[in-house]
Formats: structure tokens, sequence, C-alpha cells
């Protein structure tokens, strides 16, 4: 049954699709991958610096992607420049443009350039014809890699990172208020809101890029850094405590102040919701993977049994990220503003903001990020060979 | 260019009177038609509704709605006795072709026509990321569907939920009070076609206008007022049930 | 000079940055609709484009101007607060071609029981009647003149 109770007529059908859940869950791994590489560059944890170029090229595909669910839902994506000709200072959705730019031009594309440097150069050289070309377009003409220039590198690089934390929260907390500055919706108006959206951004973002690490490493037949997935998963944990945290709170003060909105939503979560919010969400998708985490922090376990087990946790990560994205997004449509009645969302399959879109849109970034490794290879043992003097490998190679 | 102070004396009331110019101009569509000196709104009298649908069959009709969207609608309201936490309410394609009898028979029943409140402080305006969506200097909220580019975050952040996305033109969409035909002297379609007097189109900036004794001798209400949206649909009779 | 050739390909990455910006704001100027900001962060222009559209409904001051005769006869009546259009339809394109275009005729059947007939929900001292048992089946204008129409007011048809 499409509608029970009453909803206002125009609230019949969902303004907001799953292109909405998945653009903040995109900028949620954009963020979270960011943190996770500065916590190498910034605040010197050397046990993740195997990661540290897989976590920006990670950021880089997925940021790549981002405007597309956007482009996609627009009535008019042909006029969505208007955002940077005339954006509506009152408006957190326009300051999309410039933060998206600032944050890709000035922040991961320079920051990427400045590590990748002496590699762009050294690859340049040793190239040929359309390659050669390529890579001397990459290293904007300039070939000066002196040990000078390469500390003036790292120096400039290490401020942009630094610049960078902030403008990763900007990025993904704007969208955060974009929700929770709304007083007409009850679901998503909360102070809390780009608190937890942070949160769960770091989350998803250093799960995918524990995943993605363990999965390419093991995919080459290199040996997986322990100490490395180590600590990475420690962090996911201490940052999946704080998340839990914070949601829990925001739950427990609803539930005890049950205001004018609380039975509806409260009825909405045991029903409609209950699937996506009580199961995905919070048992699969948070409980599972602290507990999984807990269990690898407290107790000695074997090497492969900790692989396994950072693999499993992580997985179900990025699934109750995503269902508490969704569970945001439609959650917040699926009840009426009358307080006294419910909606379906009705997703197509091969429509323009369906189902095949969707999963298109989240399968690209990984796409992008595979030709990104082969342009730029990521990996600690390429970057030895390349300095130690061997030959280029050809774009295609490992 | 140095501008000296009495360039400065002289250049003040010449902009000043150019700014008033800009302000009452609207040459092309209505010469009389002064901005300022109108701040729209609209009364409605829930004693004199009698949920026949004709102001949103008129409405569809003056406006081009599409099938299915509302740019007003009309809802019925069962109250039991004192539950006012819990109505009954039913909008069966928005009233448009009246009501189905009540079931019900006791408790306290009436009907609730609805549309865009053109809020002073409109949360819908405020979120429009490109400046789409805007308050006339004569207090009517519209769309520029030249501009807008069908975001929805209006749609979202409308307390009320008057406003829906135009499946044709892939714009938003909602009342506009008839802005094409008060600008003319006319009025709204949905007040020229109700039977009773239930809807009546009110100029607060004008001192003639009935509103105001009207306000003075009335309990009068807004919707959700603690939203502080600045609504200017005023209700009469509105009962504490009405969401 | 070492230094400067150290540095150098930082200069290049804001050279790439600045040109970009001064694009951007070029295009900027070029692209920002001339009216915008006129009265407000908006297109000054979309005020008169909204207010410019057609009417559809007339207005009952449109159609009393020609029938004054059907005017003097409502305004005694029951149906005096009752604008033509409401029961008549939107007759704006009539009041442009009156001679050619016609307002369809009424069907008192639908029309005047979407109003009149009983719903819990209408006002009590709203009249009301449940039509089934009322007329017997006969059509409304039968007995009432729809534009006075109280029996007795002196002017059944």
């Amino acid at each position: 049954m499409p509608v029970q109770g009453y909803m206002y007529p125009n609230e019949v059908e969902l303004a907001w699709s799953v292109l909405i859940v998945l653009y903040p869950f995109i900028t949620g791994l954009v963020a979270g991958a960011f943190i996770l590489a500065s916590l190498e560059r910034v605040f010197r944890v050397e046990a993740v610096k195997p990661t540290y170029r897989l976590a920006l090229l990670t950021a880089l595909s997925f940021l790549l992607v981002a405007p597309l669910p956007l482009q996609l839902h627009l009535g008019h994506p042909e006029r969505s420049f208007e955002m940077y000709l005339t954006p509506h200072r009152s408006s957190a959705m326009a300051m999309f443009g410039f933060v998206y730019l600032w944050y890709l031009m000035a922040v991961l594309v320079l920051e990427i350039w400045l590590d990748y440097r002496r590699d762009i150069v050294l690859l340049a050289e040793r190239a040929r014809g359309l390659k050669r070309f390529f890579y001397r377009v990459l290293a904007l003409g300039s070939m000066y890699i002196s040990e000078h220039a390469l500390r003036i590198d790292d120096r400039v690089g290490y401020i942009v990172t630094v610049v960078g934390i902030p403008s990763a929260f900007l990025l993904h907390g704007y969208v955060g208020f974009i929700f929770g500055s709304v007083k007409a919706n009850p679901w998503w108006s909360s102070p809390m809101m780009p608190v937890v959206f942070l949160f769960s951004a770091m989350v998803s973002g250093i799960a995918a890029v524990l995943l993605l690490y363990m999965f390419s490493t093991s995919y080459r037949k290199e040996k997986i850094n322990m100490r490395c997935v180590d600590t990475i998963a420690r962090y996911l944990f201490y940052t999946f405590l704080i998340d839990f945290g914070l949601e829990m709170l925001d739950l427990v003060h609803r539930i005890y102040e049950a205001d004018e909105s609380f039975r509806s939503l409260d009825f909405m979560v045991h029903t409609r919701l209950y699937v996506s919010q009580v199961v995905l969400q919070i048992y699969i998708g948070t409980l599972a993977p602290i507990i999984l985490l807990a269990l690898t922090q407290l107790a000695q376990l074997s090497e492969s049994a900790r692989k396994r087990i950072y693999a499993v946790a992580a997985s179900l990560t990025l699934i109750g990220i995503f269902a508490m994205r969704w569970n945001v997004v439609i959650g917040g449509q699926l009840f009426s503003k009358s307080f006294l009645g419910y909606t379906t969302y009705k997703i197509g399959f091969v429509a323009k903001e369906g189902l095949l879109t969707a999963i298109a849109l989240t399968l690209l970034p990984f796409v992008i990020l595979w030709a990104l490794v082969k342009v730029l290879p990521p990996w600690p043992d390429h970057r030895e060979s390349l300095l130690r003097g061997g030959a280029a490998p050809a774009l295609g190679d490992d | 260019m140095k501008i000296n102070r009495r360039q400065i004396l002289i250049l003040l009331p010449v902009a000043a009177v150019a700014w008033d110019a800009i302000l009452a101009g609207m040459p092309e569509a209505s010469p009389n038609y002064t901005l300022t000196e109108h701040w729209w709104g609209m009364l409605v009298d829930i004693s004199k509704c009698i949920g026949c649908g004709n102001c949103v069959r008129a409405c569809a009709a003056e406006n081009d709605v599409p099938e299915g969207y509302f740019r007003t609608w009309v809802e019925r309201y069962h109250v039991a006795d004192y539950d006012l936490a819990n109505p009954v309410v039913d909008s069966p394609d928005g009233g448009k072709n009246g009501f189905p009898p009540m079931l019900e028979s006791d408790g306290k029943n009436f009907f609730i026509p609805k549309m865009c409140n053109h809020c002073a402080d409109s949360p819908c305006t405020q979120v429009c990321p490109v400046g789409a969506t805007f308050i006339t200097p004569d207090g009517v909220v519209l769309v520029d569907k030249d501009y807008c580019i069908g975001c929805r975050y209006c749609i979202q952040a409308c307390p009320y939920g008057c406003r829906f996305l135009n499946p044709e033109m892939h714009t938003a969409e909602k009342c506009t009070l008839c802005y094409h035909r008060i600008t003319k002297g006319l009025t709204t379609a949905c007040c020229e076609a109700c039977p009773t007097g239930a809807r009546q189109l009110a100029d607060l900036k004008n001192p003639k206008d009935p509103i105001h004794a009207f306000l003075r001798t009335h309990d009068v209400q807004v919707l959700k007022p603690y939203m502080a949206t600045g609504a200017k649909l005023f209700y009469n009779d509105l009962d504490g049930s009405v969401r | 000079m070492n230094r400067f050739k150290d540095a150098e390909h930082l200069l290049r990455v804001v050279l790439v940055f600045a040109t970009g910006a001064i694009a951007f704001l070029l295009v900027r100027a070029a692209l920002v609709p001339q009216s915008f900001g006129q009265y407000g962060h908006y297109r000054g222009n979309a005020i008169a484009a909204i207010a410019a559209k057609p009417i559809v409904f007339a207005g009952h001051q449109t159609c009393e101007a020609c029938h004054s005769d059907i005017r003097d006869v409502k305004r005694q009546g029951k149906h005096a607060g009752v604008n033509c259009e409401a029961c008549h339809g939107a007759l704006a394109k009539h009041t442009e071609d009156p001679g050619t275009i016609q307002p369809p005729k009424l069907d008192t059947a639908v029309l005047c029981v979407r109003c009149h007939e009983v719903n819990g929900a209408k006002p009590k001292s709203f009249p009301q009647v449940v039509t089934k048992e009322h007329s017997a089946g006969l059509p409304c204008e039968t007995c009432h003149q729809p534009h006075s129409p109280l029996i007795g007011a002196g002017t059944k048809p």
C-alpha cells in the first residue's frame, strides 16, 4: 500500500532519490580517505605510510565521481553552473561548487602532484612518444627535481595537508548542514547532523582504504604490512566508537524528549525503515563491525584471523554507512510533515535516478582508481624500483 | 575620479528617485501597478468552507497545474471529541471533486483549504542555491522557472508541503497567488471560484482592505506558528488539531 | 638563482590557478543575467515575466459588464456571493470572442450536488440536502432558479 494514513498531496512522491543518498556516501569516502592519509603526513603515524598514496588516489577517484549523481538528479543540469554565477549566500547548497573546486584543485590534486612529482619526472624521462608527452604535461613542463626542490615540495605538501583537513571537514560537513538546517523536517533538523555525518564519513573512508589496500596488495601477490592494517583497524575502531556514541545520543535524546514528531518517527523506524535502520545500519553495519574490531583489540589473534576479521568488518562498515545515508535521506521523506502518515519510495531500475544508475555510479570510482594506479602507481615497492633506476613500467603493467 | 561632498549631496536624492522608479517599475505587465504599494496575503475562513473543491479546480485551470500535483488543496478533518492530537484527515485527489460522505457522524468535522503561505521569512527562499525562488517586494513568493535548476531543496524546506516539481518543466512550482491576476486588479482564481467567500485575497498594506477590520475582530491563526515563517495565510476558526 | 629554480614549478602551479581564476571571473561577468540583483538575489525580469501570463478566469466584474440583467437578479438572491465562473467555469476566452466561444452547458446533477449534498464536515448553517431524497430524481432547476435559487423569491422559470 503506497500511502498509509495522511500525506500532504505533494509529499507522496519523494523529491530526493537514491542518487542523493549516494552523494554524501561518496563525499564521505573522500573525506575519510583523506583524513587517513593526513594521519601519516601531519600526525606522523608512520605505520599507515604504505596506504598514503593509495588513500589519496582513492579520494580523488571518488571526488571525480561525486558531482555525477547530483547532475543526474537536477531537473536542469545544464543550468547547474548558476551556482557559480549567482550563489545564494544563505543556502548551504550554494557553497557546493566552490568547496568542491577548492578541495579538488587546491587540496587533493595539488597534494597528489607534489607527492608524485619526482615519480612523474622520472617516468617522463624514461618514457617515449605519447607517454613521455603525457607525463611532461603532468609535470607542468618542469623537470627540476633537485634535493632542495623536493624538500620544498615536502614542506608545501605538508601545509596543503594541514589546510586539507578542515577543507575535508567542510566538504562533507556542509552536506550534514544541508540536512541539519531544515527546520521543516524533524528527522533531519539537528545541530548534530554535520558531526554525525563527519564521523561516519571518517569511518567509511578508513574502512574503504583498509579494504582497498588489503585487496590490491594480495591481488599483486605482495605481503600485507600487518603493522599498517593493525593501526588502521585501531583508528577505525576508535572512530566507530565515537560515531556510534553520537548516534546513540541522538536516539536517546529523541526518545526522552518525545516531542510532537516522535510518535510518527518511532512508528516509521519500527515499520517502513526497520530493515534499513535497525537491521542493516545498527546491527549489521555498526554493532557487528564494532564487536569484531573489539575482538581484534582485546584478544591475541593470528595474522590470518585478523586479516579476515578486518575484511569482514570493513565490508560491513561500508554497508552500514550507506544504510545510514539511506535512512537519513529516504527516511526523512517517508513520513508526512503532518505526522499523520507514510509513503513508499518507488525506485526505478533502468531510470535516470534508478537502481542501475546508482550501481554504475558506485562502481565508476573503482574504474577510475584502476586507471589512476596505472598512471600513478601508489605501491611502495614500485616507488623503490623507480628510484633505483629501473625501467619505466609500460602503462598497463602493475 | 574624485567625488566631493557636494556631488554626493546632489547624487543621493537622484539615486533615491531612481531607486524608487526601479522599485515601481513593471512596465510590460501593468502600468498602474506599483510594487511597493502592496503586501499580499490571504484570509481563509474555516467557518465558511464547504469543501466543494471549486478552488482546487479553478487553480488547476488558471495555472495549468499538472494532474496529481496541487498548488492548492482541501483537507477534511475529523476530530473525535477532545483528542486533538489524533485527527483523521483525508484529501481525495486534493479535494478537487469535493468529498464523499463522512463515515463518522460524531466528533468535530471541518474542511481546511491549504496553499502556499507566502511567508515573509520563508525557509524555502532561504535554501535556494541559485536565487530562483524569492519573495517579491509586494510579498509574493515566486519561482523563476527559467532560472530554477530543479534541485528540490525548496520542496524539502517548506514546512507546509505546498511545493512540488513540475514533471514536464522539471522546475519547482507552487501557488503564485495568481500574481498575473492580482497585479491587474483581479482577485486570485481560487477566491473568484469560491462560492461562500471562505477565501479572500488580502492586501495588508492597503488601509481600505477589509482584512484589517477582520483581524481586529476575529481570532485568527497561521499554520505551524512555532516555525516562525512569517506566514501570511491567515485562518479564521482554525482548530488546534490542524497540522 | 638556484633558489628560484627549485621553486619554479610552484610558480607554474600558481600561474595555472591564476589563469583559471581570471577565466572564471570573465565568464561569470558575461553570463550573470543583467537584471539579477535588481530587487534582491534573483532575476528582476522574472517578476514581469510571471505577471505577464494571460488570465483564464475573466472575473465577475467583466461578466457583469455585459450580463447586467443576470447581475441584477443575482444581487437580490441567495447566490449573490457566488461569482459567475464558480459555476460556469473559466471564461476569459468567451469575453475575448463572445459570439464564437460559448460557455459549456452545465449539468446540475453534478454542479449543484457538489456544494449542496449533505456532508458532516460542512458548516451546519450551510443549506445541504440528501439529494436522492430531496428531489425524487428531478433535476434541480425544476424548482430552483440557479441565479436566485430560493423558492418563492419570485423568479421561478
